[in-house]
């Protein structure tokens, strides 16, 4: 399979934290399944620390292991830590992603942010930064119109 | 791992006895057909046999036939040939919504030179109305080109009937038979065709090598000029080996056509049956207006370059009309003129068949599939009741 590293085929055949919290302390959904890939992260928040995180996604090989890779990396973060989490990070702990890929399909940090300020919207807190979106890189040349910028929001 | 090939609607292996024809015109018979030796006399005479193997093999006479690169060209030369030498009567070309992008992309970059093109859309089964074709011919009409089967979702479309409307307003019908020739009965008279295109691994032959019917006495200018090879008709030393591959691939698909097509139906159907009982699987395309080898169906929530990757670990190889198989974001554009919703198309795998596709391989998919679907279903945020 040479479309995808060892480390994304990985993350796709065993992906880590697939499932829901019934309890969540927060959720967060982006993207819908006319565009291809949809994400849904659950996350338990314990002394201002992420728990526990859960996924379910419905998209492509890469959109599954970018899923179970961010939900690696937030398992322990604290919040302000996680807010941090951006899909080129993601990526990179992947050992890259397709270019085509990266628009469409790199939308789990967008899910783990929302998940975390509807954990703080529930607490009456004000949401944290601006969450990082895939669509505000401006380090690719890649042109072509994409699932990312048509319908992820 | 035993590899279980089904995706013949792509490209077909090279069947073992047209390599071994082919092997002699990349070694002691290497003659250009145009020299005027025996090198090349020799090859031009083997060029004739193979023009005589193929024309017979649609019911046509050899001179109508013009050999291309590929199935691709056949088209570019079809529809530009076409239109541009009957500009005079007008510039306008009817085509449709399901076509392969070798006919659609040359029609839009038709219009950029000033051609009108209509598409015309199909039903939801993927069929095309010839009476809808009747209402979009303008006295300004010169081409319409509908293709006889689908290679995304296999429909057979009812070209005999689209002749008729094509003969009786005095307009050329062109049709591109790629995935037809040598695997269905394709005769050009009694189907009424003008022009028809062809190509050669779509049927056990190399890659690289078709061909391009023309009509006798239908106006067309040459797509590649050059050293007047083909009767002036498409320049560029000829692919002697390639032709040689493709005319002797054909008498070897012909031989066996009609029981190779029952054998493939049932094995279809076996598949479609045993799809479609995981539930939550719907096929897409014609129940039976359809190709011998083909299946395309869509799997509820769950999306289909993730259920291909999967197959492949298991060395299983299909396709997917899924946008995230390809380099743009939208799903294809045939299950999208089927009006199957994006998030149905997102879901489609497309299983091809072929001649050395087994009981088996289909038992052994069948096998693999419901505990696949059901492992990235419970992934899936989709379904269970939202
Ligand atoms: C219906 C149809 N038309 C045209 C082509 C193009 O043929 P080729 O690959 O020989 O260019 C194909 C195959 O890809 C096809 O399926």
């Amino acid at each position: 399979m040479a479309v995808y590293s060892d480390k994304i085929m990985d993350h796709f055949t065993n992906p880590r934290n697939v499932g829901e919290i019934p309890d969540a302390d927060g959720v967060g959904e982006v993207g819908n399944p006319v565009c291809g890939d949809m994400m849904t992260f659950y996350i338990k928040v314990r002394d201002n620390r992420i728990e526990h995180v859960k996924f379910k996604t419905f998209g492509c090989g890469a959109a599954i292991a970018v899923s179970s890779m961010t939900s690696v990396m937030a398992t322990g973060k604290t919040l302000e830590e996680a807010m941090q989490i951006t899909p080129q990070g993601v990526a990179d702990e992947l050992g890259g992603l397709p270019k085509v890929k990266f628009h469409c399909s790199n939308l789990g940090a967008d899910a783990l942010h929302l998940a975390v300020n509807n954990y703080r919207e529930k607490l009456g807190l004000p949401p944290l930064g601006e969450p990082v979106s895939a669509h505000d890189h401006d380090d690719d040349e890649d042109e072509t119109p994409s699932c990312g910028s048509a319908c992820a929001t | 791992m035993k590899r279980i090939y089904l995706d013949y609607a792509a490209t077909t292996p090279t069947d073992p006895a047209v390599v071994q024809a082919m092997l002699p015109y990349y070694s002691e018979a290497f003659g250009n057909p145009s020299s005027l030796y025996s090198y090349g006399q020799e090859n031009r005479e083997v060029l004739q046999k193979a023009r005589r193997t193929v024309a017979a093999a649609i019911g046509a006479d050899p001179d109508e036939i013009i050999f291309t690169s590929c199935g691709t060209e056949a088209d570019n030369a079809a529809l530009l040939g076409t239109a541009r030498a009957n500009i005079g009567k007008g510039n306008h070309i009817i085509t449709t919504s399901i076509e392969h992008h070798a006919v659609l992309e040359t029609a839009h970059a038709m219009t950029k030179e000033g051609f009108d093109v209509t598409i015309v859309p199909v039903d939801g089964d993927g069929i095309v109305d010839p009476t809808v074709i009747e209402k979009a011919i303008t006295p300004k009409t010169t081409l319409i080109s509908v293709m006889h089967a689908n290679n995304e979702v296999g429909t057979i479309q009812p070209i005999a009937e689209i002749s008729r409307i094509a003969r009786g307003a005095g307009v050329y019908l062109h049709t591109d038979a790629v995935q037809t020739v040598g695997h269905l009965p394709v005769d050009v008279d009694e189907m009424g065709i003008d022009l028809m295109s062809v190509s050669a691994h779509k049927f056990y032959g190399p890659k690289g090598v078709g061909f391009l019917y023309v009509r006798s006495g239908t106006r067309i200018n040459p797509f590649m000029h050059g050293g007047g090879q083909e009767n002036g008709r498409r320049a560029g030393t000829e692919n002697v080996a390639g032709i040689v591959g493709m005319s002797t691939a054909l008498e070897i698909a012909l031989a066996d056509r009609d029981e190779e097509a029952a054998r493939q139906t049932s094995l279809r159907d076996r598949l479609i049956s045993g799809l479609v009982d995981v539930g939550g699987i719907q096929l897409n395309g014609h129940s039976d207006k359809r190709l011998p080898n083909n299946v395309n169906v869509s799997v509820d929530y769950v999306e289909g370059e993730s259920m291909m990757l999967n197959l492949d670990l298991d060395g299983i190889c299909i396709s997917t009309g899924s946008a995230c198989s390809s380099v743009s974001a939208e799903p294809s554009h045939v299950l999208t003129a089927l009006n199957i919703p994006p998030e149905k198309a997102h879901c489609s795998l497309r299983l091809t068949l072929g001649k050395w596709t087994t009981e088996e391989d289909v038992e052994r998919v069948l096998e693999i599939f419901p505990s696949m679907v059901k492992r990235l279903r419970a992934m899936s945020p989709l379904g269970h009741g939202r």
